[in-house]
């Protein structure tokens, strides 16, 4: 019975640090680096993601109540004592791809009162559609606020007929209450992943990619496993010293990566690399 | 005690010495039970009004509950960072009112406060209603409500067990209990009176009040067993008070968002339901009175006492506010800091100086006699204090999600739509549905501890005398 099997594992039940006691894949640790210097803002990434996961377009009038439902989303910001041309700043805006960070200790799992969201052993943050009560917590707790919920029936409205054909067969279509954040394409990571270990090996650099990094012109977004040395991602937190359970990275100023709001000590898997731009000119 | 029958004499002692009585000792007993059962009866029209206008109100909230499942949480105008809105605000409200039916009928019972006797049971009441109200709010704001049931720790096969990390698994845990415990004690408590009920009815009625009064004979044997029952469970009642509302606070305190990580918060919960509980108290203090005719038993003198008992929360619930601002502005945590000025200066501005007017600066009329005695003064001024306590919660809630710790989500245009103060309103009939039920079912002024009351200071007197 299960009340039994509850008392005899108790201590898998208890609560554990949230990095350190985590079971890890010692094969895979998927993370990203986004190369602000290197993106335009031009919504390819938000929209090859909207193709990809089936993301509803929720028209005008919810997207401008914030209900919108784009995984990763491009924030416009203006740089700080920029001259302004009219409305907008002289050199233009500067942009910032947002997406769930996937953080290894993810303020969201801890809150959820049902499991819904949890981690998984390469470093996902996954959220169970068919467990999620629709508390909300999660998105109340998270501090980058990636989290969308589903605040409408969309599959009709979003989709109507025979535009539902158009719907990736990979990946669930969300019902309303539940609450649906980027998986960092989990279909394509399962994917490849079954089949490198059908051929014994893993999974090589570059043989998997999420939606916005393949459709990213300028590959201002690269993805990859953490946990392979020679990837490109590794390489990449390697030259820019960044450690992935630290909440303080001690480096050298002047290399450009970070993370954002890692004080909290979330541990997010996305780097972002400083956009340079002369303070003259 | 007079010992004239002389009229002025009397006078003169009425009002050099106004020794006001809680409750007039020479009360027969014959006469509470007839006085309690008839409130039973025929009450005041106003009864009718309240009832019927907490019906009306109810079904309104019936109604956009309904619109809000048909369609989804959108429906409510719920969004990215405002994903609570007024549903955890006025949640957090109702399980503060029921804080005070348990000061007054568990922790003022083991301390021997005997002036409670007359309005306990109703504040009992109150208690129940309000967990059953804050209750709804649960549900209501779920995105799937059908599936609630997986919040709790059910023994399945599929081993599917909810995070014991997370606070609103405490939440479900603390409040299931809660309401269990305060039913049963709400309930037990009131067992010899329903056998005065149950003696003093016909027809159907008798057979209802025969099953509920559980073969209650007033004999030595069971006053005994009740006694030391009634006791254990009042015991029992005191610590999930506080536990219950310290967990709601956790809610806050154990995620990170600015404004809400704040150790203070559980007793600062605690003294915030206590103090609302109180308010509300008063209210349904001078509403009973009026409308079944409780002049008798619910006397100036105890609500001269609820009063007081008000004031002292409210300084408690000023006084660690002001904690909270301290710790927010003096300490180093910047985030908190914008969050509190957002607060103060930001679209809720006003909201915000409202409630702190409201809970700190309002309740210093209760210091002047003459006005805790003005009973319209006191509608009121409870009322306020109460509006005070949901704008409280309503500033937990509202421009904490709006500023947050990333700036690109930081929002000062929303604020709830229809669907959400329709719901709102819908829970404050329920509550008042049920509590006019209530009383009109169940004897709203306890006759056992009123005689017990009169008994002993009818005791008292003769030993002074």
């Amino acid at each position: 019975m299960s009340l039994s099997n509850l008392i005899k594992n108790w201590s898998s039940l208890r609560v554990k640090r949230p990095y350190e006691d985590q079971y890890k894949d010692k094969d895979y640790k998927w993370a990203m680096v986004i190369d602000l210097d290197a993106c335009t803002g031009c919504n390819a990434c938000t929209t090859a993601c909207y193709a990809e996961n089936n993301l509803p377009v929720v028209g005008r009038e919810a997207f401008s109540k914030g209900q919108a439902m784009h995984w990763i989303r491009i924030e416009r910001y203006w740089g700080e004592g920029e001259e302004m041309k009219g409305r907008f700043p002289d050199r233009g805006a500067q942009f910032l791809p947002m997406l769930c960070q996937q953080c290894e200790s993810a303020p969201c799992e801890v809150v959820c009162p049902v499991g819904a969201t949890h981690h998984t052993p390469d470093g996902l943050n996954s959220q169970v559609y068919n467990r999620c009560i629709g508390s909300r917590y999660c998105s109340a707790n998270c501090p980058y606020k990636v989290r969308y919920f589903n605040w409408w029936q969309y599959p009709e409205r979003a989709w109507p007929n025979p535009l539902e054909l158009q719907l990736n067969p990979d990946v669930t279509v969300r019902s309303k209450g539940v609450m649906e954040k980027c998986t960092f394409c989990v279909q394509r990571l399962t994917e490849a992943k079954g089949r490198a270990r059908t051929e014994g090996r893993r999974v090589a650099d570059g043989e998997v990619v999420t939606a916005c990094a393949q459709a990213c012109p300028t590959s201002a977004i690269t993805f990859g496993n953490l946990a392979d040395d020679k990837s490109q991602v590794a390489r990449t937190w390697e030259r820019q010293q960044i450690k992935l359970a630290s909440d303080r990275q001690e480096k050298d100023e002047n290399l450009r990566g970070y993370r954002i709001l890692e004080d909290l000590r979330t541990y997010p898997s996305i780097v972002y690399m400083e956009r340079v731009r002369d303070s003259e000119a | 005690m007079i010992h004239t029958t002389d009229e002025s004499d009397i006078e003169i002692e009425r009002r050099f010495v106004p020794k006001a009585k809680d409750i007039n000792e020479d009360i027969a007993w014959a006469q509470i039970n007839k006085d309690v059962l008839r409130s039973m009866e025929r009450p005041r029209l106003m009864y009718w009004v309240i009832f019927l206008a907490s019906l009306a109100l109810f079904s309104v909230g019936v109604y956009c509950e309904v619109y809000q499942y048909r369609n989804g949480l959108g429906a409510a105008d719920l969004e990215n960072p405002q994903v609570w809105g007024l549903y955890i605000a006025t949640f957090i409200f109702w399980i503060g009112m029921s804080h005070s039916g348990t000061l007054l009928s568990a922790i003022l019972h083991i301390m021997h406060a005997d002036w409670r006797k007359p309005i306990y049971r109703f504040a009992e009441a109150m208690t129940t209603f309000s967990l059953m109200t804050a209750g709804l709010f649960v549900l209501v704001h779920l995105g799937r409500v059908w599936q609630f049931y997986y919040v709790v720790a059910y023994p399945n096969e599929r081993w599917t067990w909810p995070n014991f990390n997370s606070p609103l698994v405490w939440d479900a845990t603390a409040i299931g209990t809660y309401l269990t415990s305060s039913i049963v004690f709400l309930y037990f408590g009131m067992i010899p009176d329903l056998a005065i009920c149950r003696d003093n009815a016909k027809g159907f009625r008798k057979k209802f009040y025969w099953f509920l009064s559980a073969g209650w004979q007033g004999t030595d044997r069971q006053w005994a067993n009740f006694r030391v029952a009634y006791m254990t469970l009042a015991c029992f009642l005191i610590p999930l008070a506080v536990s219950v509302h310290s967990i709601v606070a956790s809610d806050f305190a154990v995620s990170q968002q600015p404004g809400w990580h704040i150790t203070s918060f559980p007793p600062y919960f605690v003294a915030g339901a206590l103090y609302s509980g109180c308010a509300a108290i008063i209210t349904l203090f001078i509403i009973l009175r009026y409308v079944f005719r409780f002049e008798a038993y619910m006397t100036m003198p105890i609500l001269d006492k609820t009063c007081r008992l008000t004031f002292a929360i409210a300084m408690v619930w000023t006084y660690l506010n002001l904690i909270e601002y301290a710790s927010a502005w003096y300490g180093n945590d910047e985030y908190a800091k914008q969050a509190l000025i957002f607060r103060a200066t930001g679209t809720y501005a006003p909201y915000w100086w409202a409630m702190n007017f409201l809970g700190s600066i309002v309740p210093f009329v209760l210091v002047f006699k003459s006005l805790r005695n003005h009973l319209p003064t006191m509608m009121v001024v409870s009322l306020l204090l109460n509006v005070g306590m949901w704008l409280e919660r309503f500033m937990i809630i509202t421009p904490t999600l709006a500023h947050g710790y990333y700036p690109w989500t930081w929002t000062g245009d929303w604020w709830p739509n229809w669907v959400q103060i329709g719901i709102v309103a819908g829970s404050f009939g329920w509550f008042s549905m049920l509590f006019m039920l209530f009383c009109k079912i169940f004897p709203a002024v306890s006759m056992y501890e009123v005689k017990e009351m009169v008994y002993h200071r009818f005791m008292a007197s003769k030993a002074r005398a």
